[in-house]
C-alpha cells in the first residue's frame, strides 16, 4: 500500500514541476493522436455522410463492414502497417518505419473506420428527416452531404473525440510501428507499459494521470460547446 | 428584376398533366390511377380523410415520389440541375442549425441566386412574412408557427411558379393558421400557383379555388369549390361534408 501512495506522490511531483521527459512524452502523444484525429476526420466524415445520403449496390454490406471495423484491434493495425513499411514491404522505400509519422498513418487507419461508421449513422438519422426538404429546394447528394455534416457539427464533435480517445489511448499499433525509441517515438502509453514492466512506477503513474486529465479535459470542453451550441442553435 | 422583360425567361411550368399515375408499395395501392390537368392561376386544394394519398399525390407531383405508372409531365419540365421553378412547404417544417437569414440565404444559393443579391432577398422574404427582427436568431428555436412561417419566407425568397403545401397548419393555433393563410393569400396574389393538402374543410373553404376530393387514393370529385361545398356530386364527398360539418 505504501509503495503505491509513495508512488503517487512521486508521480504528482513529475507532474507538478512539468518534468521535462515527461512533457516531451506527453506533447509528442499529443502531436501524433490528433494529426490521426485530423486525417481520421477528414477521410472518416466524408466517407460516412457519402454513405450515408446515397444509394448504392454493396451499401449495406459498407456499412456492416464500417461497423466492424470499429473494433479493429490495434495490434493487428500495428502489424499491417509495419509489414507495408518495413524494408522489404511495398511502402519500405519510404524509409518511415519506426518514426513519427508511420505512427500517425497506423493511427489514421485505426480510427478512420469509427469515425466514418458513427457519422454514417449520425448523418443517415438526419438524412431521413431532411430528405425531402433538401431534395424539394434541389439540393444534390453532394451538397446535402456537406449541409448534413455542418448541420450536424456540434453533435460530430462526439464522434471526432470518440476518435481521438481510440488513438491516445491505445499502445498495440504506436508500439509496433514506433518501437517505442526514447526521444523519438516514445508516446504517453507506450510509456505506461515499458515503465510498470520496468518497475518505474512514478513516471508510470504521472502519464496515466495526465493521459487521463487530457481526455477528460477534452470531453468537459467538447461537453460544453455542444450543450451551449444546442440551446442555441437548437 | 422588376418590371423588365427577361426574354430568356423559360415557358411555364403548367399546366402539369397526370396521366393514369398510380403509386404502389409493396401490394399496398396507395394512388389508383389519377389523371388530372392542373392550370396556373385557380388555387388547388386537395381534400379527404386520411391515407386518401393526398400526401402522396402531392409528392408525385412534386417529384419527390415517382409512379410506379403513368405519368406526371409539365408543360415545361425543369432541367436537372437547374435551378427548382416549383416549391413546397411540409407540414413540420425543416429548418437547419443556422439563423433565420441563413436559412434562407441557403435555398437562395441552391436556387443559384449571386452571393451579392442573396441577404437582401431573404431580408425582404422575412419581412413579407413579419419575421425581419428574427433574422439572426437561430431558426431551430422558433416557436412552430414562427418556424413555418419562416419555411413560407424561404418560398417567397425563391418566387416559384409552383406551391405545394402539405398540411401547414396541422399543428399551428388558430392565430398561426390565421397568418399563415394569409401569407399563402399573398403568395397566390404575386402570380404563384398554390396546391395544397389539407383535410380541414374550414381551410379549405376560405383558400381553395378548386377542390380535388381524394378517397382511397383515387380521384372522387373535382369541382369548383362554391359547388362542392354546396352540392356535392360524389357520395363519399357528401359524406365527409357531412362529418366534418359544422366547420
Amino acid at each position: 500500500m505504501n509503495s503505491i501512495t509513495e508512488a503517487f506522490a512521486q508521480a504528482l511531483g513529475l507532474v507538478a514541476t512539468a518534468d521535462p521527459k515527461l512533457v516531451d512524452i506527453v506533447l509528442l502523444s499529443l502531436k501524433i493522436s490528433l494529426s490521426a484525429v485530423v486525417l481520421g476526420c477528414l477521410i472518416g466524415l466524408p466517407v460516412g455522410a457519402a454513405v450515408a445520403v446515397n444509394e448504392f449496390r454493396g451499401k449495406r454490406l459498407l456499412t456492416v463492414t464500417l461497423n466492424a471495423l470499429m473494433g479493429l484491434p490495434s495490434v493487428v493495425v500495428g502489424l499491417v502497417v509495419y509489414l507495408l513499411l518495413s524494408r522489404a514491404g511495398p511502402l519500405g522505400a519510404l524509409g518511415i518505419l519506426f518514426t513519427p509519422p508511420a505512427m500517425v498513418i497506423a493511427q489514421t487507419i485505426l480510427i478512420t473506420p469509427t469515425i466514418a461508421a458513427l457519422s454514417r449513422q449520425m448523418v443517415a438519422d438526419a438524412w431521413q428527416e431532411y430528405r425531402e426538404q433538401l431534395r424539394s429546394l434541389g439540393e444534390t447528394r453532394l451538397g446535402a452531404g456537406t449541409t448534413l455534416l455542418w448541420d450536424l457539427r456540434f453533435s460530430l464533435v462526439t464522434i471526432v473525440l470518440a476518435g481521438f480517445g481510440r488513438a491516445a489511448s491505445e499502445v498495440g499499433a504506436v508500439m509496433i510501428v514506433g518501437g517505442n525509441i526514447d526521444g523519438v517515438t516514445r508516446v504517453m502509453t507506450t510509456s505506461i507499459a515499458l515503465e510498470t514492466s520496468k518497475g518505474d512506477l512514478p513516471l508510470a503513474l504521472g502519464l496515466g494521470i495526465i493521459l487521463l486529465s487530457i481526455v477528460l479535459a477534452l470531453n468537459a470542453g467538447a461537453y460544453v460547446v455542444k450543450e451551449t451550441a444546442q440551446r442555441r442553435y437548437g | 428584376m422588376t418590371g423588365d422583360v427577361d426574354m430568356r425567361a423559360p415557358l411555364s411550368l403548367l399546366p402539369l398533366c397526370l396521366d393514369e399515375v398510380r403509386f404502389e408499395v409493396g401490394s399496398r395501392r396507395i394512388i389508383q390511377g389519377i389523371s388530372i390537368k392542373l392550370e396556373a392561376g385557380l388555387r388547388t386544394v386537395i381534400l379527404g380523410p386520411n391515407g386518401a394519398g393526398k400526401s402522396v399525390l402531392l409528392r408525385l407531383c412534386h417529384g419527390l415520389l415517382v409512379p410506379t405508372s403513368g405519368t406526371v409531365r409539365w408543360y415545361s419540365p425543369e432541367l436537372p440541375g437547374a435551378p427548382r421553378r416549383q416549391a413546397m412547404v411540409f407540414q413540420r417544417p425543416v429548418l437547419l442549425r443556422r439563423t433565420v437569414l441563413q436559412n434562407v440565404t441557403y435555398a437562395l444559393k441552391l436556387a443559384g441566386m449571386r452571393r451579392a443579391w442573396r441577404e437582401q432577398c431573404a431580408l425582404e422574404a422575412l419581412a413579407r412574412v413579419g419575421l425581419e427582427s428574427l433574422a439572426d436568431h437561430a431558426a431551430r428555436v422558433l416557436s412552430g408557427g414562427e418556424q413555418q412561417r419562416l419555411a413560407l419566407a424561404r418560398v417567397w425568397a425563391l418566387r416559384p411558379e409552383v406551391l405545394f403545401l402539405d398540411e401547414p397548419t396541422a399543428s399551428l393555433d388558430p392565430g398561426a393558421t390565421h397568418e399563415i393563410e394569409r401569407i399563402i393569400t399573398a403568395l397566390h396574389e404575386a402570380g404563384t400557383k398554390i396546391v395544397l393538402v389539407t383535410h380541414n374543410l374550414g381551410q379549405a373553404h376560405r383558400l381553395a379555388d378548386e377542390i380535388l376530393f381524394l378517397h382511397q387514393g383515387e380521384l372522387a370529385e373535382r369541382a369548383s369549390a362554391d359547388r362542392f361545398f354546396k352540392h356535392p356530386t360524389s357520395p363519399e364527398a357528401a359524406s365527409f361534408l357531412e362529418g366534418e360539418l359544422p366547420w
